[in-house]
């Protein structure tokens, strides 16, 4: 279909060579179909079980295919399989696996064809949404790792899926709530029509007979919608009465019994209004709401949770044969030996046995500058290696690592948070004794003319009353901003986050990844630009933060060929290129083997002192440049800060970082110093929120681990872009679109939300006002309540849908 | 107007059938994943390999 994925029989032309499998631009000159190995295996595979079809199907739009070319190994352990794979009833073994990746509709084709090419594989499905896969297989015939290759050969990566069991339990939740939906709605569609033909026999006339056997029948199929879809509304209410509140549920079980006990007795009684058809549509119209807005919630939450999924989930252990193995995260025991390469992440905690390296432990500690370990210092998981290979002895593994501490510690924080009591239903308090003291007062100003009708005009003020439109206006404006942002890269996880980012509040952002970009950048170079070339030959490769900030910071410039790197110890990089001897690293890593001149000395004394990381580059044992590198803000940080401020928000900085780096970040975006705390500890972190949530509303903006307890302790946590898996798990709110910009679309999109449900509100609170008059003056007719009982139902759910609360493209 | 007295009856057998197939199908996990069944309908059945198919006999001029 697309341009670029040629047949499998197209010839590579000389003019366009493209890769065949993957449509990457070829090198002109060199032979070769290919772009790489990967791209080879997998259009041989593809191929050899008569696949080709894929390349009919695929609009990849040039996207690359990536292949990771791991083993999966830790996917065969039994640790791994006892905690993600489940039998069938046939005795199969069966797993979901998150997919990277996966885009279109050629990859469904594709993956749901992988038990033709693996024998043994029993079914594959795809659910492209979210991105999961769901195999099963015969796992006598065919080992899980085998699957799992294949798939990374094509260019999915898989990740085990975690929460299979939340997801079952949800997913049970949304098969309930879409049955009552479907059968309230048949119902409710069928005594609709049965009361359309009685209205038609009102004006026109219909004789006894017939009028009551409607009437019977529209009761015969109003219990059942009462007693089954509309169970709900009086489970929900007896469950608030007895805790004491009042919740949106009450007004409405009220109305419905009311209604179906009025409108059974009339039938029994052969006489006066049924309000059958009102009854049905209102649980119709309800369940409708809140079915709505479950499902965007879920759309949400999905997302953020299926990104936690790319956590890595092997860590490779030394035996004592000198082999290594890769094993699941979780059977990491205290003692063992783990091998981490340069640009792992740390399973367990542990302390250095062999080798000298980086590590950066931004997401854990929010310190932005690597730091540097030898033998017999402590690691911490969820670090990351930064530079070279490390022997680790575990000392602690999974729940009492520091990390599990932590983790542990933000679980309980979420438990302890109280829900808050939405606008609606803070309202429906007031509102059902504003109902009940009417209806009162109608029976007992009628009573003496007339007790059959006082009875009668009571009983039509709860119904008529009913607060349809009001239980619809929250759920259904929520929904609608909920979806509405989530486009903009805005997943809101529950609808109290619109409410309470509607307010101004106390706004504590991170330093580390939140204001900053959370990475290094090259800020200020000195010397001669002659020899990037030369540094750009020796960072291509490498994981370090500094070798990044390299790549990124002349992505004009090319690396000049012939390069021969020694070694990435520690703080540097040494090597040959082009015959010339080039060292890059700190000033105490190139004075071991240059000259350095007390110049030089002095500049990167400075920069240091700027809380910059200098960096000096040496050609033929002659340092002749250097540069200086900084987390640096990012790009919309102080634009987004200052209209924050302007919404009425108080921001404050607490970060993990060291003091001097917090209070210039604060200076940066404006500020003030004293509202800059820096050094903080996670648990430092988390106590000063709590104390500021005691004071007032309180909104936390972080990104890593070590915020993640505070997020649970803030009114509204939000994680940023990027951020750790423990963070985007608690978090209210889950940025998914880059930068701070988002941050102040929240913060506006939440106000419009509140204009419009307020607005909302009032329009069913003055229609119900003027229902209360008609029924208590008796001008209620069966008539004019079936066109006001749906009227404003239907406004609402117009108004709710039309009004745009995250205005702008999707991104 | 006699006739309601055997229609209704009839509609109400097809409002319960069709309740409980809906019931059925939603239970069942058919709406779980309204994106993807979208796509798979469009696919042809999988290419068959020639490996697959029975051994050529001989024709019986």
């Amino acid at each position: 279909m697309s341009d670029a994925a040629p047949g499998a029989t197209a010839q590579a032309s000389p003019a366009a060579a493209i890769c065949e499998h993957c449509g990457t631009p070829l090198a002109a000159g060199v032979p070769g179909r290919f772009c790489c190995a990967g791209c080879r295996t997998a259009f041989a595979l593809l191929h050899e079980h008569g696949l080709d079809g894929w390349y009919r199907l695929s609009d990849r739009d040039g996207r690359s295919v990536a292949t990771s070319g791991r083993a999966f190994g830790e996917f065969d352990h039994t640790a791994f399989q006892s905690l993600y794979v489940r039998r069938t009833a046939d005795g199969d073994a069966a797993i979901d696996l998150y997919l990277e990746g996966v885009h279109c509709s050629a990859c469904v084709w594709l993956v749901e064809r992988v038990p033709i090419a693996i024998p043994g594989v029993v079914r594959a499905e795809l659910d492209v949404r979210r991105a999961l896969a769901s195999i099963v297989w015969d796992d006598a015939a065919v080992p899980l790792s085998e699957i799992a290759r294949f798939l990374d050969q094509l260019g999915y990566r898989p990740h085990p899926f975690r929460g299979a069991t939340r997801e079952v339990r949800r997913q049970q939740e949304d098969r309930v709530l879409l049955t009552r939906i479907g059968v309230a709605g048949a119902l409710a569609t069928n005594v609709m029509l049965l009361a359309l033909a009685q209205y038609a026999g009102w004006f026109s006339g219909m004789d006894d007979q017939a009028a009551q056997f409607f009437r019977w029948w529209s009761l015969a199929l109003t219990i059942p919608a009462v007693l089954w879809p509309g169970r709900t509304f009086f489970t929900g209410a007896w469950a608030a009465l007895r805790a004491g509140v009042v919740h949106m549920d009450v007004p409405v079980a009220l109305a419905l019994a009311a209604g179906l006990l009025r409108g059974a007795w009339n039938t029994w009684q052969g006489t006066g209004p049924i309000y059958f058809d009102g009854v049905t549509f209102l649980i119709f119209l309800l369940l409708c709401g809140r079915g709505v807005q479950q499902f965007a919630q879920r759309r949400a939450t999905d997302a953020a949770e299926l990104l936690g999924v790319l956590a890595p989930s092997a860590a490779r252990v030394c035996q004592d044969d000198g082999t290594v193995h890769e094993i699941p995260v979780e059977a990491v025991l205290p003692g063992m030996m783990l091998e981490v390469r340069a640009g792992d992440t740390l399973a367990a905690d542990g302390v250095v046995e062999q080798g000298t390296s980086e590590v950066d432990g931004s997401l854990l500690t929010g310190e932005s500058r690597p730091v540097p370990v030898a033998a017999g210092d402590v690691v911490f998981a969820g670090t990351v290696n930064l530079t070279a290979w490390l022997a680790v002895r575990v000392t602690a593994a999974g729940e009492a690592s520091r990390l599990g501490h932590l983790l542990r510690e933000v679980e309980a924080g979420q438990r302890r948070r109280a829900p808050l009591v939405q606008l609606a239903d803070r309202l429906a308090g007031r509102f059902v004794v504003a109902v009940l003291l009417l209806a009162l007062a109608t029976l007992v100003v009628w009573w003496p003319a007339d007790p059959t009708r006082a009875i009668d005009y009571a009983i039509a003020v709860l119904i008529v009353t009913c607060p349809c439109a009001l239980a619809l206006a929250t759920p259904l404006a929520m929904h609608a901003a909920i979806g509405q942002a989530a486009r903009r890269g805005i997943l809101i996880k529950h609808g109290e986050v619109l409410e309470r980012m509607a307010v101004p509040a106390r706004l504590v952002l991170d330093k580390t990844g939140t204001l900053t970009e959370g990475r290094l950048r090259v800020v200020a170079w000195q010397g001669d630009p002659m020899v990037r070339p030369l540094v750009l030959a020796l960072e291509q490769d490498a994981v370090h933060p500094v070798a990044r900030a390299f790549r990124e910071a002349w992505p004009e410039l090319r690396a000049a060929p012939d390069a021969t790197r020694h070694t990435t110890l520690g703080s540097g990089v040494r090597g040959v290129v082009g015959g010339r001897r080039v060292v890059v690293g700190s000033s105490r890593f190139v004075g071991a083997g240059a000259t350095v001149n007390a110049g030089w000395t002095a500049w990167a004394d400075d920069a240091a002192a700027a809380g910059r990381t200098p960096i000096l580059v040496a050609v033929d044992d002659v340092v002749v440049a250097g540069a200086a590198l900084e987390d640096t803000l990012r790009p919309d940080a102080v634009s987004a800060v200052a209209r924050l401020v302007r919404l009425g928000f108080v921001p404050a900085i607490l970060s993990g970082d060291h003091p001097l780096l917090t209070q210039r970040a604060a200076v940066e975006v404006g500020i003030p110093i004293a509202a800059a705390q820096g050094g903080a500890t996670p648990e430092q972190k988390r106590a000063v929120i709590a104390a500021a949530a005691l004071q007032g509303p309180v909104v936390m903006v972080g990104d890593g681990v070590n915020d993640a307890a505070a997020l649970t302790a803030a009114h509204v946590g939000i994680g940023v872009h990027g951020g750790a898996e423990a963070c985007l798990a608690v978090a209210d709110v889950h940025l998914a679109a880059p930068g701070l910009e988002p941050l102040v679309e929240l913060a506006e999109g939440a106000r419009r939300t509140m204009r419009l449900i307020k607005v909302l509100l009032g329009v069913s609170l003055a229609y119900n006002a003027v229902g209360a008059v008609l029924a208590m003056t008796g001008h209620i007719d069966p008539l004019i309540a079936a066109v006001l009982m749906p009227g404003t139902s239907v406004l609402n759910v117009l108004a709710a849908w039309r009004t745009r609360t995250f205005p702008g493209p999707a991104r | 107007m006699s006739v309601l007295y055997i229609v209704l009856p009839v509609t109400l057998v097809i409002v319960g059938v069709a309740i409980g197939a809906y019931t059925w199908a939603a239970r069942a996990g058919q709406f779980d994943d309204l994106t993807t069944p979208a796509m798979r309908m469009l696919f042809d059945d999988p290419a068959v390999k020639p490996a697959d198919l029975p051994p050529v006999g001989r024709r019986n001029d």
